[in-house]
């Protein structure tokens, strides 16, 4: 078996009277597109704010490479390798699709400079090919505030991916995007990842999408890990078909 | 039309609108003498509202700026009367080194709040030290300040006439590399994660950048910008006072930002250009009022042109066309 490289082990957290996590032990290993499923509330999101240090969890550890991560800052999570694209997309409205992005090159760096211009990176045909990646190159020069939402997820994606990160995590990817482009999209996405050994860990409500690109499922429901398999095995549940698909 | 477009039409125009001012600045002062200050004056207040700009653009307004400028002011006024036989350069180094080193003190505070809490966070650090300059008599004879002696210049003396000179052209020429600096620090990396942190630090955070330091550093430009402009206003007016760091300064201030316009450093200038010409006109016509008239243009400038004077236009070509 391939290492691992994300493990959580009996992650607990809770808000008020919600379980969120409610022991959430969970491997994800090098190579593999993990997809998350459950219904709304379950805690999917929770799980990915609790790995890139946004919560810290009541009990329980999240390690990276055999690195325990727990309630590190999501800045010391994300330049050990981890990023994120979210649920609802994180830009930064004012400022071009490619400003973005070349925000995010320049932030792996490091040391950005104070004097160079940003348009002049050396990073922006890498930056480019990354956008036309997520099929949003047209979009380069426009202010992200004026893209449609399907599009800000897409330019959410490509953000992550300039930070060249070991793991992915993506909250809904295509959600927001129109069905005919879905396929296409993950298609794409799927490939790049495998390509740029980019292991991922996707939340997911399409189970179309599920069956054809995740290699294994977690199924979520409130705070616990229900199944978690191959999407054959999991998706052909009863008990999964009937309180997560809802068949 | 996208913000994008705005500022590729916006900069061009605006920068050789900046070149002008510069080059008026340096001229007409040699046809009316009494611009000579007004003009050094109008130059190195810009140079203080300028740090103001540069916050705005992280979405903070600081209301304590001019406790900077009176850092700067205070420093040379300090040399002058502790060690004596100053010099404008060497007053420049030590405000610029004494604001520099105070602006890191007081930022690695207040970066960590937001907004209302920055602002006032700023205006509550500038009321201790306005204080401390009020009532520590001893060293700072109080609300009367301290008189800054006319320095040279590289060991140069000047007599009243050439000297108003002189520190017009060294105002001129920070102002300008201020300028300069400013807008290569807004278009690198640095200044793009600076305006990152108005629409979302929890991506920049994500990308792995600390948005507090991406602000500190923003925080001690802008501080050393106020010290270098009090510096240069000392020398202007040849007094340090506590009225440098009282809070009303630093509204002067932030006023001057918005009445210019916070998208671009020439607003800074063109702020200031506006505020001290009024002054310096309806002061001499209206004695007490010209406060009044400051006041209705910046209610103008609010209703009609929230994008300031460098804003209008961008206006007036938009109508031209219709509206587009
Ligand atoms: N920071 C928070 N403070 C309070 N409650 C929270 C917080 N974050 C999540 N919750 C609650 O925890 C529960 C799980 O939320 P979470 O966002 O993880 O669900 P999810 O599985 O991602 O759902 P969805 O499919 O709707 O995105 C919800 O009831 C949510 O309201
Ligand atoms: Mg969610």
């Amino acid at each position: 078996m391939a290492d691992v490289l994300l493990s959580a082990r009996d992650i607990k957290i809770r808000f008020g009277g919600v379980i969120a996590a409610d022991g959430i032990n969970l491997d994800v290993h090098e190579g593999e597109n993990l997809a998350i499923i459950g219904p709304n509330g379950a805690g999917k999101t929770t799980f990915l704010n609790i790995s890139t240090g946004y919560l810290r969890p009541q009990a329980g550890t999240v390690t990276f490479l055999g690195q325990d991560i727990t309630a590190h800052l999501p800045r010391t999570i994300t330049k050990l390798g981890i990023a994120r694209a979210f649920q609802i997309p994180q830009l930064f409205l004012d400022q071009t699709v490619m400003e973005n992005m070349l925000i995010a090159a320049a932030s792996r760096q490091g040391y950005p400079s104070g004097f160079k211009a940003l348009a002049r990176l050396p990073e922006a045909s890498e930056m480019e090919r990354l956008l036309e990646l997520v099929g949003v190159r047209s979009y380069a020069e426009r202010t992200a505030r004026e893209l449609p939402e399907g599009q800000r997820k897409l330019v959410d994606i490509a953000l992550a991916l300039a930070l060249k990160p070991r793991l992915l995590l993506m909250d809904e990817p295509t959600s927001g995007v129109a069905s005919s482009e879905k396929l296409e999209i993950m298609d794409i996405l799927t490939t790049a990842l495998a390509k740029e050994k980019v292991t991922s860990v996707f939340v997911e409500h399409d189970m179309d999408m599920v069956e054809r690109y995740a290699h294994r499922v977690a199924v979520w429901n409130v705070g616990k890990i229900q199944k978690i398999g191959t999407p054959a095995e999991v998706l052909a549940d009863p008990k999964v078909q009937q309180q997560v698909i809802g068949i | 039309m996208s913000e994008k477009d705005l500022m590729t039409r916006r900069i061009k125009p605006i920068t050789t609108a900046a070149v002008i001012f510069f080059l008026v600045s340096a001229v007409a002062p040699l046809f009316v003498a009494s611009w000579a200050t007004l003009f050094a004056l109008i130059l190195a207040k810009g140079i203080v509202v300028l740090g103001i700009v540069l916050l705005l653009q992280a979405g903070q307004v600081s209301f304590g700026h001019a406790m900077f400028f009176a850092i700067g002011a205070y420093t040379s006024a300090f040399w002058g009367k502790y060690v004596g036989g100053g010099d404008i350069l060497l007053y420049l180094v030590l405000g610029g080194i004494s604001s520099t080193v105070f602006g890191l003190i007081v930022g690695l505070f207040v970066v960590r709040y937001r907004e209302i809490f920055f602002g006032m966070l700023n205006l509550a650090f500038s009321m201790v030290l306005w204080s401390l300059l009020e009532k520590m008599f001893p060293y700072t004879n109080g609300a009367d300040g301290i008189r800054v002696a006319r320095p040279g210049l590289l060991g140069f003396v000047f007599t009243p006439e050439t000297f108003q000179y002189v520190i017009l052209y060294v105002s001129l020429l920070i102002a300008a590399a201020a300028f300069y600096g400013v807008q290569r620090y807004l278009e690198s990396p640095l200044g793009h994660m600076l305006r990152a942190i108005k629409s979302n630090e929890t991506r920049l955070e994500y990308l792995g950048m600390s948005a507090r330091r991406v602000l500190l550093i923003g925080y001690v430009i802008s501080a050393f910008l106020g010290g270098i402009g009090g510096t240069l206003v000392a020398i202007i007016q040849q007094i340090a006072t506590p009225e440098f760091g009282f809070w009303t300064k630093s509204g002067e201030f932030v006023f001057i930002a918005i009445l210019g316009g916070g998208a671009h450093a020439f607003g800074a200038f063109a702020g200031a250009a506006m505020f001290e010409c009024v002054r310096f006109y309806a002061a001499a016509h209206l004695a007490d009022s010209w406060q009044l008239i400051l006041g209705v243009v910046l209610i103008v400038i609010i209703l009609y042109a929230p994008n300031g004077l460098i804003g209008l236009r961008q206006r007036y070509r938009q109508s031209g066309k219709g509206g587009r």
